[in-house]
């Protein structure tokens, strides 16, 4: 017997996204999903644009790893609300996970709610955690291929910051190939060249993300 | 290797639709499931079907056949208008080949159907 069934298979977790996404509305609150290999320096640029605005932004973060709970006790060293997610060997987070979360952080005061999320440049992807806006970070020491090897995670970003630009001398990394390739799947991307280190053309990703 | 979480929820989509789980393997066990997918929201088919196969094991959708739909995103090319299948992995018009074009809405994660054993 064959039976229609026509149901969408990640239903549960679009239905936590859309719950959480009314959520931020309904606070006010943006909500921001950052998505990058290990090591691109995800965390780093927060612990700098956290710094920079915490005197007139509210922000919270949400971390996600594997495993450890080292992110989020750098974030709160800082001196802003953390919240660690361990998935445990779970390669993405789901909508689900920050529902929970949520529940963890004082929300009355939020402004912006920034989810780091797993690293991993794949599984992320597919999944809608109820965010406003996507962030891709692509690190230049990373290779200039990435957009053309890994397309749907700049498909569906809002913002790519290309990082770690103070390594430029010394890799032959093509800024204007990644521009290109990332324009080519997504044209409304919005595109800073940063050293999160360095602090080097972060100025306009924090007025971007003031004006937001 | 997300296939493991949307094999998970391939199972629970078929439970709540069999209102069963598990059970003795015979009559109204599952014994085929289609599912559908777009272009970025795409699955890797080995990935998918060791995932499935995996995930199935001990329940009703023990030894389903899973088949696999991709369904094409559409691009239209502004340089030459054509209308043509968008490769993510080779975004470019091939008629004219040239990159600057719109493409349509990418097919969502679908269990089309499903397949239960006769009496």
């Amino acid at each position: 017997m064959k039976i229609k069934v026509n149901k969408k298979i990640l239903a549960k977790n679009e239905d936590f996204a859309a719950a959480n996404r009314k959520f931020f509305t309904s606070k006010n609150i943006l909500c921001i999903n950052m998505i990058s290999s290990p090591g691109s320096g995800k965390t780093t640029i927060l612990e700098k644009t956290i710094r920079q605005l915490k005197d007139k932004i509210n922000v919270a973060v949400i971390e996600g790893d594997l495993y450890t709970r080292l992110d989020a006790e750098r974030i709160r060293a800082i001196g802003v609300e953390a919240v660690q997610i361990e998935t445990k060997g779970a390669c993405h987070l789901s909508a689900e996970q920050i529902t929970r979360a949520l529940h963890q952080l004082n929300t009355d005061q939020l402004d912006i709610i920034v989810i780091e999320n797993i690293g991993n440049l794949i599984c992320p992807s597919d999944f809608d955690l109820g965010e406003q806006v996507r962030v891709v970070v692509l690190s230049v020491a990373e290779g200039d291929d990435k957009c053309a090897k890994y397309p749907k995670a700049f498909a569906q970003a809002d913002v790519l910051l290309i990082n770690k630009i103070d390594l430029m001398p010394h890799l032959d990394f093509d800024t204007k190939r990644v521009r290109q390739d990332a324009l080519k799947l997504n044209k409304d991307l919005k595109i800073f060249e940063i050293s999160a280190k360095t602090t080097d053309g972060m100025e306009n990703w924090f007025k971007w993300l003031e004006k937001y | 290797m997300h296939e493991a979480m949307i094999a998970e929820n391939i199972l629970e989509t078929i439970f709540a639709q069999t209102k069963k789980k598990g059970g003795p393997l015979g009559a109204g066990r599952v014994v085929r499931a289609v599912i559908s997918c777009g272009q970025i929201n795409a699955v890797n088919d080995e990935a998918m079907q060791f995932a499935f196969e995996a995930a199935a094991a001990g329940t009703i959708c023990q030894g389903a056949k899973l088949e696999i739909k991709h369904i094409p995103l559409k691009g239209l090319c502004k340089g030459c208008g054509n209308e043509f299948e968008f490769d993510l992995y080779n975004p470019h018009c091939p008629k004219c080949s040239k990159n600057d074009f719109s493409i349509g809405e990418d097919a969502p994660l679908l269990l089309e159907e499903i397949e239960l054993e006769e009496d």
